[in-house]
């Protein structure tokens, strides 16, 4: 809501600078966000006085005015048409700061000689000041604008942006803005004019009105003013306007606006001769009814609507718009004028089913109280026989079956208390209610509120505390810190084993992104999550785009094309994770189960580029050594199972176990699944954990004390020979399977001359130790032997001659 | 083990019937043959060995001087000292030689200098995301103030994100929560379900599932049907914050307001707190604190306050009795405050980030920054 300054003040004495005020309406809930400033350049131009005009000694088109601005007279060549004598004009010295018709931009105005004749100073257009677009003509002030004053303090103004709240359609309205001025600052208000004379004949003989649909429109009143003159709007009017924000378009139209912007209630003037059997009917559309709109766009209605019509047809959308069928035109002589209470709800609803949103909805939406309809007509009729002439109907049509009551909110000294932790004396929050019209009764310690027309927001005792807090200011609220009873801690595994992870993978070198939830179909392709035996994900009714459509089944996607786009300019290797829900979809009246997953992937060089040598690029093994790394931190031992999945190499996949439980996967990606996401590298690796199921193995105490060896250890080292397919896990667990034996390395693998083909080496470095005693040699040599033994046995090794 | 270069030197074993000439002669011999070795050793560790060799409590010029017990007392004097001499002498020279050997092996360690200027090995640094590590910040400033995190369902009811939080149908200020509805009709043909616009469905779900007294903060996602910029994105963040219980005021929600703005932004900051409107509350509240960058002045030209001076930084206000009464508290005994923050603004102001854009681009050359 723009509110010129200059229009304010007709309500409420304002004293204050504009920033003050903005500050203090900010302040109390109606923010201000930005205050422009008319007339802010308008150094060096005064209101002059045309004394006298003659034709230019060398041109045409040109003439020589000569103007009074009190100190002085000057002479200057004049280029305007409607330049004259007499007329009060706002003239420019040299060195005023203008705008360039042409370009936009300020200027410095400088004396000039234009066609031989000397122009020290220039009398202005709208356009030229920056006011206005119009640049056929100078500006011509009202008579009574007094020579030589400033023009910046005769014409300036500063507008006002207000961020108005839904709860506040009263500040929709200069008026409103005036009452919320009255009460921050002590001043009262001053309610325009409403009365007019009415010389016509009884409008009930000259027009009917019937609202068949009172659940839908609450009040519906109208005057009717015959014999007007349809015409521009004074300079005045349009120039409030203009200020406001409107475009002016001709004096009854300019007059419906200008009183929705006084008042805050839309109204409506139709052409009343266009008005089929001179009748107005308040009704719902009839199925498949069409109306042309003032914007020119042909609107089909629907039966829930609420239309204006006439005898024959749709007139207007109630509330919304209106119809070009009855539209006002410079040939119309009569005006009907509709001031009405329409219900917000149904406003709401055909504002947004025909995507028409208006400045009349804007008001109505909120809920306005049917008394304002009342005002805003009177105060609409007023204008119209001053500015457009012509004769009123006597009397009004008010279709009001059911009055609303007037509303009383009770509140209690102890309510205040209790909501702001402060003590108000009764007299005080009755004086600050007062100022903002509401009317007090005390009865002992509480207050009978009544609540003024337009405040339709308040209706409950709190929506008074906050009045009260605000206009004292929330400032005057002590601060205390909080007291009393904390309440018991719950235990959150979930949220623990994600945050644990979250710091082991970054504590590991990775580095956690966070991408949208809202992926495409595209994206879910790539990773294989929508084709057959997947589960579909749940869409979005109104997607944004189809990059954002649907709700993410995994991961996967988004951590993959994290690194596709990283991979570009990174200079080494990269280790991503993300950690977040993915959504499958529930039974039919059931959310989703968002499940809280980890992905992380690995590409590129193991170490940076560095003086002191290469280590290799990232793959399988870098993935599972995290994967290992995380369960042995969670203390959840960690198996892994040779594992087929589409998205992964064939033979470079493992399913991570904990104990028989899947808890996720870990891979390096299958070649295509890298060219779908254009990643150049030729190894990913991958790994996914769910983390519900890690959660739900994690043991309950993670850590227990181990009691440091007493005795020292032995290590030994062993190089065995096996069948390339024995799986090294096999191995190594029959190793740590001995009873003695407390740790094994394996620190070699290898395969070649000299050993056979189909066989590899295994070499592990062995540490044994006893609780028990120091381990002879003897003992040690034996345990070795019995390993060898079982591993003999169980996967035919030998030891590497 | 090693063997000592010193055995199998020919070695004459004193007698008791040795004579003062003989030991002598023996003592003379030992004190050349020890010069001899002591010539040779080249290492700290040779040093050693020939000290333990001679000089030790079973090397030989110590086996020597206590063989003086041998001769007859009036010979010791003369003879002892002969062995002291050469016990000292060998000491001294010793000392010489572990002094020159100490020199010399420092010379040969500033001939292993390095260029200590050449880059460390690298060791591969991980990081959490910007928005984790601001979420964790705030929520340690709650949880220091007795509020617990708890999460709750991103895809959400309408009754949960709007109704419960005095929002019903048709209400204009849906208006203020541009909405993103999942494509899932119910019986009157509504869309029942969406993603929450904010975190504050939590409050009610909470108040259901408990009694007072209630005290939490509710980290998580939150999305929007909104054209992105550099300051609105369609998901982001928010943590949600709700007191609730006998007693808790409006001054309350100040005071902790004001601890949190401590604690975030340092005690220089200033804090004010005007009035807004959310349905869900009552008062309601934004709290702001002032420009940095323009240091509170509010100068036309600072970008980052757009001329106010001051910043928003979150919405808070007493719960609404609606609410409370929508989840079986009785709001004539139970107050309370609620407030719901940006985190992503919270960082962009912390760390002067110009685009909340960045935080999901996923670019790791901002990522790698925090």
């Amino acid at each position: 809501m723009k509110v010129p300054l200059s229009w304010l003040k007709e309500y409420v004495d304002v004293a204050l600078p504009a920033r003050e005020l903005a500050h203090r309406l900010t302040m109390a809930g109606s923010e201000v966000g930005g205050i422009t400033t008319i007339g802010g350049s308008w150094e060096n131009v005064y209101v002059g006085h045309v004394v006298g005009v003659t034709p230019h000694p060398n041109a045409d088109r040109l003439r020589l005015a000569t103007v009074d601005i009190g100190s002085e007279a000057v002479t200057v060549v004049c280029g305007a048409p409607n330049v004259a004598a007499g007329q009060r004009v706002p003239f420019a010295k040299v060195g005023a700061r203008l705008v360039n018709p042409e370009s936009g931009e300020l200027f410095t105005l400088k004396a000039a000689k234009i066609r031989g004749v000397t122009s020290t100073g220039m009398v202005c257009s709208e356009r030229e000041l920056g006011v206005g677009q119009d640049h056929t003509g100078i500006v011509v002030l009202p008579a009574d604008a007094p020579i030589g004053r400033p023009l910046a303090s005769y014409w300036g103004d500063a507008v006002l942006d207000l961020e108005v709240t839904p709860n506040r359609p009263d500040c929709l309205s200069v008026l409103g803005v005036a009452r919320e001025v009255a009460a921050l600052t002590g001043a009262t208000v001053r309610e325009p004019s409403l009365s007019y004379q009415e010389d016509g004949p009884p409008i009930q003989d000259l027009a009917t009105i019937r609202v068949e649909a009172p659940d839908l429109a609450p009040r519906y009143t109208a005057s009717l003013v015959t014999g007007i003159k349809v015409g521009p709007s004074p300079g005045w009017l349009q120039e409030r306007l203009l200020r406001a924000g409107l475009r002016p378009i001709n004096n009854l139209v300019d007059i419906t606006n200008y009183v929705m912007l006084e008042y805050g209630q839309p109204l409506h003037a139709f052409d009343y001769e266009k008005l089929a059997e001179r009748t107005v009917l308040v009704r719902r559309a009839r199925p498949g009814e069409v109306l042309v709109t003032l914007d020119g766009q042909e609107r089909r209605l629907e039966s829930p609507m609420l239309v204006i019509a006439d005898a024959r047809r749709a007139v207007g959308l109630a509330g919304v718009m209106g119809g070009a069928n009855t539209e006002i035109t410079e040939s119309t002589t009569a005006v009907l004028l509709e001031s009405a209470n329409f219900n917000p709800i149904s406003i709401r609803r055909t504002a947004s089913a025909l995507k028409l949103h208006s400045d009349a909805v804007a008001r109505f939406d909120k809920g306005l109280h049917p008394a304002l309809a009342e005002l805003g007509l009177r105060r609409a009729t007023r204008l119209v026989l001053e500015l457009a002439g012509g004769t009123a109907c006597r009397g009004i049509w008010d279709v009001y079956p059911s009055p609303w009551p007037e509303r009383t909110v009770a509140l209690s000294r102890k309510r205040v208390h209790q909501v702001l932790g402060v003590e108000l004396p009764v007299e005080q929050v009755a004086s600050v209610l007062g100022c903002l019209g509401f009317h007090c009764q005390q009865q002992g310690d509480a207050l009978a509120v009544t609540v003024p027309y337009w405040r339709a927001d308040i209706s409950i005792p709190d929506d008074l505390v906050e009045e009260i807090a605000r206009v004292s200011g929330y400032e005057t609220i002590p601060a205390e810190p909080l007291s009393g009873r904390v309440p018991s801690r719950q235990p959150q595994p979930l949220r623990e084993v994600r945050e644990r992870v979250r710091d082991l993978l970054a504590s590991g070198g990775m580095q956690e992104v966070i991408s949208y939830s809202l992926v495409s179909q595209a994206l879910l392709d790539k990773v294989g999550a929508s084709g057959e035996g997947s589960q579909p994900p749940l869409r979005l009714a109104n997607p944004m785009s189809a990059e954002q459509e649907h709700l993410r089944t995994t991961l996967r996607g988004s951590v993959l094309a994290a690194l596709a786009s990283n991979e570009r300019q990174a200079t080494e290797g990269l280790r991503l994770f993300e950690v977040g829900r993915v959504y499958l979809a529930g039974q039919p009246g059931q959310l989703p189960h968002e499940k809280e997953m980890v992905v992380g992937a690995f590409c590129g060089p193991r170490g940076a580029l560095a003086w002191h040598g290469e280590n290799g690029t990232l793959d399988f093994f870098d993935a599972k050594g995290v994967v290992e790394a995380l369960g042995q931190q969670l203390g959840v031992p960690v198996g892994f199972q040779r594992h087929g999945a589409p998205l992964f190499h064939p033979g470079r996949c493992a399913s991570v176990m904990a104990g028989a439980t899947p808890v996720g996967v870990v891979g390096e990606l299958h070649p295509t699944a890298l060219a779908r996401f254009d990643i150049v590298a030729p190894t990913v690796a991958l790994f996914e954990l769910d983390m519900e199921a890690l959660a739900e193995v994690l043991p309950a105490v993670s850590r227990r004390y181990q009691p440091l060896p007493r005795f020292p250890g032995s290590v030994r080292d062993m190089a065995l020979v096996l069948d390339t397919n024995v799986p090294a896990e096999r191995v190594t667990s029959i190793i740590l399977g001995h009873t003695l034996v407390v740790g094994a390395s394996l620190f070699d693998v290898y395969a070649g001359p000299p050993i056979p083909g189909g066989k590899r080496s295994l070499a592990y470095r062995i540490s044994f130790q006893s609780a028990q005693s120091t381990l002879t040699a003897e003992q040690v040599s034996e345990a070795q032997q019995e390993i060898l033994e079982r591993l003999q046995t169980e996967t035919g090794a030998t030891l590497r001659g | 083990m090693g063997h000592s270069p010193f055995e199998g030197h020919l070695f004459v074993l004193m007698k008791l019937d040795m004579t003062t000439e003989s030991y002598l002669s023996n003592m003379e011999e030992l004190k050349a043959l020890a010069l001899k070795e002591l010539e040779k050793a080249r290492t700290a560790e040779e040093l050693e060995q020939w000290r333990a060799a001679f000089l030790g409590r079973k090397g030989r010029v110590t086996q020597v001087v206590r063989a003086l017990s041998g001769l007859s007392p009036h010979e010791r004097p003369r003879a002892g000292a002969v062995a002291n001499e050469a016990k000292t002498l060998l000491e001294a020279r010793l000392a010489e030689r572990q002094e020159a050997l100490k020199g010399a092996e420092l010379e040969q360690l500033s001939a292993q200098s390095i260029d200590v200027t050449l880059p460390g090995r690298q060791i591969t640094l991980g990081g959490l995301h910007p928005v984790t590590q601001i979420v964790r910040e705030i929520c340690g400033v709650f949880t220091s103030m007795g509020f617990q995190v708890v999460e709750g369902p991103e895809v959400e009811w309408d009754a949960y994100n709007f109704e419960k939080l005095n929002i019903p149908q048709d209400h204009p200020a849906r208006d203020m929560w541009s909405t993103l509805w999942v494509d899932y009709r119910d019986q009157q043909g509504r869309y029942p379900m969406l993603l929450r616009t904010h975190t504050s469905p939590m409050q009610a779900r909470i108040m259901e599932q408990t009694m007072p007294p209630v005290r939490v903060v509710v980290p998580g996602k939150c999305y929007r049907y909104e054209a992105t910029d550099a300051t609105h994105e369609s998901q982001f963040y928010q943590i949600e914050g709700l007191a609730v219980d006998e007693g808790i005021t409006f001054a309350h929600l100040k005071g902790t307001l004001y601890e949190f703005a401590r604690q975030v932004f340092g005690s220089d900051r200033k804090a004010r707190f005007r009035c807004d409107y959310f349905p869900f509350v009552e008062p309601g509240v934004e709290m702001s604190i002032d420009c940095f960058a323009c240091q509170g002045r509010g100068e036309e030209a600072c970008r980052v306050c757009r001329g106010s001076g001051w910043i928003e930084i979150m919405g808070a206000g007493m719960v609404h009795p609606n609410v409370l009464r929508g989840v079986g508290y009785d709001p004539e005994v139970y107050t309370g405050f609620a407030f719901g923050l940006g985190p992503e603004r919270i960082a962009m102001l912390k760390y002067g980030i110009e685009d909340i854009r960045l935080f999901y681009a996923n670019d790791i050359r901002f990522l790698r920054q925090f």
